[in-house]
């Protein structure tokens, strides 16, 4: 299962690939990772490269997370990717816009890496 | 040709010496144009006379009270014949000097005259001070423009220790609004602080986790006795443990930052790396326009000289400087975006480049730029186009300020419609 994740914060890159160290070994998981709204648009458009599931920083100079979730619903349809948002501050306002957008899953700073284990897995069973 | 007839000129002759003999203190001369029953009034209280003698008497007490210096100058005469009397008005200037200083006093008088015994003697003078009109029923006289002056002048005294102390207390306004734009600015940055401490705290965190699993998972494989397994996750500990540091320091470096923003400036100039002070208070603004306004958004990109020199400046300052120009075109930016135009991409950029001289920063801005008409008034205290609120019209009279407090220099370039460039020269100071 392809995730694709899209930060600003570059060293999200060793973070992720080292607290799912395992799940790539065994091969159950492919990360693939965006610095910006733009690039993680690019990576989609590009027909070879399909990502199940999303995971979206939302503030981020240029595109900002919620711009590029309302961008991936309009234009992936068929089959919707699944999209959790990520943000630091964590507020009322940012998750209710990301809900309206159609965010599946809303997530905070400081990641709890154990949750989004418990997540994947339960996106792989259904 | 006089135009007087021969009798009017003897009876103005006669007025004349009269008045002037006043001036010379010749009482004698003076009393004897008058006629025995000559009566007079005046403007003091008891300057009134029924006869030739009291109205002496009144001029022999005046005449002693006479400055040095006396002089009288006739503005305007005027006479009026009735058979063998006449009347003789006038308006005189009495000038004197005291200790070289000149007054002068404006008197009128009435004189009349009765042809008696083949002369003409004077037998009764009215004189007066004009006073002042003020308003109805309200005159203003010698007295009463004395103590009017003591007044004016207690009152002039007065305003001028209101206006100095009025003055006193602008001064500490602004030095009060200088404080509390600081403030301001350090509120606005506090949320992008939030955000720029909590990213690298995250990391730290995060990192340390990892580590704390790997280091189990070699216990194990310490067991097991992979060496090759055992070196990975020892390889991957070691780089973990470099990002928590390299996080730590950055979360530090903000912290330090901030203080140095909120702490008065000691005046201390000290070597400083410009590029990381630009991005550092670049992302700082950022952070905290974000957090103050969730429909902002902009890019910002960055064009750094890689060799740039460090340069003696006193940081905080220079950082406000920044921050104020930073905050002043992603303001700029975000109202152009906010008109929808479909290709517009809100966007900021800061270059530093290397002089002969100093250093040239320049933050570039796409926004609406300034217009023409209101370039001359941008550096001036006060000015703001922004809605109450939003703007206190200091930013740039303060960076205006700290620039030129660095024999620096700040530049504006503006097309409206295209966007804005702020630079700040910087020299190389010498070395101390
Ligand atoms: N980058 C810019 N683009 C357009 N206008 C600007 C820019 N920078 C400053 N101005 C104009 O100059 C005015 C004064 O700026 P400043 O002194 O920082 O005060 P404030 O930002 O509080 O209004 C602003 O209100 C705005 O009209
Ligand atoms: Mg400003």
């Amino acid at each position: 299962m392809r995730i694709l994740i899209v930060d600003d914060e570059r060293d999200i890159r060793t973070l992720f690939e080292q607290r799912f160290r395992k799940e790539i070994k065994n091969n159950e998981l492919d990360l693939a990772f965006a610095h910006s709204g733009e690039e993680a648009l690019n990576y989609l458009i590009d027909k070879e490269q399909h990502a199940v599931l999303i995971l979206s920083d939302i503030n981020m100079p240029g595109m900002s997370g919620l711009d590029l979730l309302a961008k991936i619903k309009q234009k992936f349809s068929l089959p919707p990717p699944i999209v959790m948002m990520i943000t630091a501050y964590g507020d009322q306002e940012n998750y209710t816009t990301a809900m309206k957008l159609g965010a599946d899953d809303f997530l905070t700073k400081p990641l709890d890496f154990k949750q989004l284990k418990e997540k994947i897995k339960n996106i792989n069973h259904d | 040709m006089s135009k007087y007839t021969e009798q009017e000129q003897k009876v103005i002759y006669v007025h004349n010496l009269f008045w002037e003999a006043l001036a010379n203190r010749d009482v004698d001369l003076r009393f004897s144009f008058c006629s025995e029953d000559v009566t007079f009034i005046g403007t003091g209280l008891y300057e009134k006379a029924a006869n030739k003698a009291e109205y002496r008497n009144i001029n022999q007490k005046g005449v002693s009270q006479f400055p040095e210096h006396f002089q009288i100058e006739f503005l305007w005469t005027n006479i009026s014949m009735f058979n063998k009397l006449a009347c003789v008005t006038s308006e005189v200037i009495w000038k004197q000097s005291i200790n070289g200083k000149v007054s002068a006093e404006l008197v009128r008088s009435t004189t009349l005259l009765n042809y008696e015994a083949d002369s003409w003697k004077i037998v009764h003078v009215h004189g007066s001070v004009p006073d002042y009109r003020l308003a109805e029923g309200e005159y203003m006289t010698t007295e009463k423009i004395m103590l009017r002056n003591r007044e004016l002048e207690q009152q002039v005294y007065e305003r001028t220790k209101e206006l100095e102390k009025s003055l006193a207390e602008l001064k500490s306004t602004q030095s009060q609004l200088i404080q509390s734009e600081k403030m301001a600015s350090l509120g606005e940055l506090t949320a992008g602080i939030a955000h720029e401490i909590q990213n690298p705290l995250n990391f730290v965190n995060n990192f340390s986790e990892v580590n704390v699993e790997l280091i189990a998972e070699l216990k194990e494989e310490l067991e097991s006795g992979s060496m090759e397994d055992i070196k990975a996750i020892a390889d991957d500990i070691a780089i973990n443990e470099e990002k928590i540091l390299q996080h730590g320091k950055r979360a530090d470096a903000i912290v330090k930052g901030m203080l140095q923003h909120s702490r008065t400036s000691n005046g201390e100039k000290e070597l400083t790396d410009i590029n990381a002070l630009c991005d550092e208070y670049l992302r700082l603004s950022y952070h905290g326009l974000r957090a103050k306004d969730k429909s902002f958004n902009a890019d910002f990109k960055t064009e750094f000289h890689e060799s740039l020199p460090e340069i003696n400046i006193i940081p905080q300052d220079i950082g406000r400087v920044l921050l104020n120009l930073i905050t002043n075109a992603f303001y700029a930016v975000n109202e152009k975006a906010k008109e929808e135009i479909p290709s517009f991409e809100p966007e900021v950029l800061i270059q530093t480049q290397k002089l002969d001289t100093g250093i040239r920063i320049t933050i570039h801005d796409n926004g609406n730029g300034i217009p023409d008409s209101i370039k001359e008034k941008i550096f001036q205290p006060f000015f703001t186009t922004k809605p109450p609120g939003q703007g206190t019209g200091l930013g740039l009279s303060l960076a205006y300020d700290i620039v030129k407090a660095h024999e620096g220099d700040l530049i504006m370039k503006s097309h409206a419609g295209e966007g804005t460039k702020f630079i700040i020269l910087l020299p190389t100071s010498k070395t101390r």
